[in-house]
């Protein structure tokens, strides 16, 4: 734990915030929670791919257990509906266990895969479960060109493809 | 009521004096004033919060305690009047079974009143600034001074093609079935209605509490309904009709109160039954967004086919969490959501502006009109600066939907309360303050994309903080 923290504080130290790209929801399979796993342009350079979307499948995948409907789930809201919902005062829901072992999943992924490469992930119930929040960090020492360049020209690609909505 | 902010704070006092008694009273208590805010204390919808952030309601709650009165004294009276009796007449369990709905009936009820109906967070500035990027870019560069026309986004969801529509207030692209709730200034999930008579919004988080509290209040309301019937059809077998009705005045009471609310609540409880089988919600019902006849154009993508099915996942399906956080402390310096409706916010414009400009989605497809966007008559066009679309502009036709759905709603509920009912048809709380507009949101979000720029120190900051954070964990 010691030297994960040490190698984030060296990131705080020598980096600054260069933009932050966000992973907007995606609804083609309706209301449920899932992220779109279309790679954002602004990160071309940073990460590979396949990490990239790897890391969304991972949290997509989460989601959707938290929020599948089947027999445990059901156990779980009759059991709760017959004690008033009283038992939600000591036990935490089926979606509260899985939205902590996605915040790990994501300080794990966060310290081994994407702060080594300058990238922050903010967990999305953070921000109401809208957007995966990728924050993009530069080095102090490295020009502002390539920055503010990469920021310019992510905007333009970027918004063809919000305007999709689809997978 | 108001906030329980003075009560923790004192009891903070008291366990700090305990332990540091050295310190003086003042500093710990100024310190804590201005350290530990909670985050339901800045929260910008228009909501109550009590205990510390641990209730939350709708601001209007007059009609949540005349709900609250009539089945308490409804309840007590059936349990100190006829009870004794029929106890001793018929049986004891009939109190027994009494006792259970009216418990059941009050724990829903509380549960739906306050508990978060599934309110989504408003945008963090980043966010807002981002969306506001894509959506120029997509509508292409409109000429500055202009009012763009309110945003819509395509989706197909199980082969329906469903608008997602931009909430100018929250600053978000609202997610399928989520609407913005005017009476309360938030976007919620899954969004049925606004019932005054709970105080809340209906959304994803408490609908099957409403349900069941409708559900077993329509059980109690029959219950006592026929047992007080019952009451009196035994003691005026005794002592004839008019003494039975002296000798239990309190009877006629309940019977009357019993009469005109089993109508309402039965039929409310029905309605929604059908409303939980089809997996439908109040609001698109109202709207009639979705047919229910097979094989026509726009089935409902959102059944998951048979009825069995539907009720057991709107009642026995997962619950989310609640996305706000009101207990959570405000971490200093972190980005705040945009536009607290206190007419601060120098781009907050109200969902009257998403009504009244010709709609024009991102993809060409053909605008739709919705409610929302029919009862807008003689609204300024596109030409007018944004300004004055924002100025005098009453809530009324943007929470248009939500009062049709309590128009709907009061059809069904024919209770005496009548003038009562009105009471929430026209809103009396002045909607949110002109807002005062620095230019055209175009502007403002070129502004906005400076500011970022400028301000990438205080972002940095943010961050690190929220690295931090994260190595903390």
């Amino acid at each position: 734990m010691a030297t994960e923290v040490h190698n984030l504080q060296e990131l705080r130290r020598s980096a600054s915030l260069a933009t932050k790209v966000f992973i907007q929801r995606d609804y083609s399979d309706g209301t449920i929670c899932q992220f779109q796993t279309k790679f954002p342009p602004e990160l071309d350079s940073r990460i590979e791919r396949q990490l990239f979307e790897e890391t969304v499948k991972t949290l997509n995948g989460f989601y959707a257990e938290a929020e599948k409907v089947g027999g445990s789930s059901y156990l779980e809201g009759c059991l709760a509906c017959a004690t008033a919902y009283f038992i939600f005062l000591c036990m935490e829901t089926h979606y509260e266990k899985v939205l902590k072992k996605i915040s790990r999943y994501i300080q794990e992924q966060n310290e081994k895969v994407f702060a080594p490469r300058g990238l922050l992930l903010t967990d999305p119930v953070e921000r109401g479960m809208r957007v995966i929040e990728i924050s993009i960090y530069e080095d102090r020492c490295s020009s502002g060109s390539s920055s503010s360049g990469s920021s310019s020209g992510s905007g333009s690609s970027s918004g063809g493809g919000g305007g999709a909505g689809a997978r | 009521m108001p906030p329980g902010g003075g009560g923790p704070m004192k009891d903070c006092e008291y366990s700090q004096i305990s332990t540091h008694s050295s310190s003086p009273m003042e500093s710990p208590h100024k310190k804590k004033k201005i350290a530990a805010r909670r985050k339901w204390e800045v929260f910008p919808g228009r909501n109550k919060f009590f205990c510390n952030g641990r209730i939350m309601m709708a601001r209007q709650t007059g009609v949540f305690y005349l709900t609250l009165i009539l089945i308490l004294v409804t309840s007590g009276l059936f349990f100190a009047f006829d009870c004794p009796y029929l106890a001793v007449k018929i049986t004891p369990a009939i109190p027994v079974v009494g006792g259970i709905l009216f418990f059941f009936v009050m724990g829903t009820l509380l549960r739906t009143s306050f508990s978060d109906p599934g309110v989504l967070p408003r945008a963090t500035p980043d966010e807002a600034a981002d969306l506001e990027r894509q959506i120029d870019i997509a509508n292409g560069t409109s000429s500055g001074g202009y009012c763009p026309p309110p945003r819509t986004k395509e989706v197909i969801i199980n082969g329906q093609t469903v608008k997602l529509k931009y909430c100018f207030t929250c600053k978000i692209f609202r997610p399928p079935r989520a609407s913005h709730c005017s009476l309360c200034d938030n976007c919620v999930e899954r969004f049925d209605h606004h019932c005054p008579w709970v105080g809340n919004c209906v959304g994803k988080r408490n609908y099957r509490f409403f349900y069941m509290f409708i559900l077993s209040l329509s059980f109690l309301t029959v219950f006592i309904f026929a047992f007080v019937i019952t009451h009196v059809i035994l003691r005026s077998q005794q002592t004839g009709f008019l003494n039975a009705l002296k000798d239990s005045p309190a009877s006629v009471l309940e019977a009357v109160v019993c009469f005109f609310s089993v109508w309402s609540i039965v039929g409310l409880s029905g309605f929604h039954t059908y409303l939980i089988s089809s997996n439908q919600t109040t609001n698109e019902d109202i709207k009639g967004s979705w047919s229910n006849k097979r094989g026509k154009e726009n089935y409902n993508p959102y059944s998951y086919g048979n009825i069995f099915t539907n009720c057991c996942v709107a009642l026995c399906g997962p619950i989310s969490p609640s996305l706000i956080d009101r207990r959570g402390y405000i971490q200093p310096d972190t980005p705040q959501p945009a536009a607290p409706s206190n007419g601060m916010a120098a781009y907050g414009a109200t969902q009257s502006q998403s009504d009244m400009a010709a709609a024009t989605p991102l993809l060409q497809s053909e605008p739709s009109l919705t409610s929302d966007e029919l009862h807008l008559p003689g609204k300024p066009g596109l030409g007018t600066p944004c300004a004055s679309l924002t100025l005098g502009q009453p809530t009324p036709p943007s929470s248009m939907p939500n009062l049709t759905t309590e128009a709907g709603l009061t059809d069904i509920l024919p209770l005496k309360e009548e003038h009562m009912g009105h009471q929430f048809l026209t809103p009396e709380e002045v909607p949110s303050p002109p807002r005062l507009l620095a230019g055209s949101p175009l502007a403002h979000s070129s502004t906005m994309h400076v500011l970022g720029l400028a301000s990438q120190d205080s972002l940095h900051e943010d961050s690190v903080r929220g690295l931090v954070k994260l190595s903390s964990v």
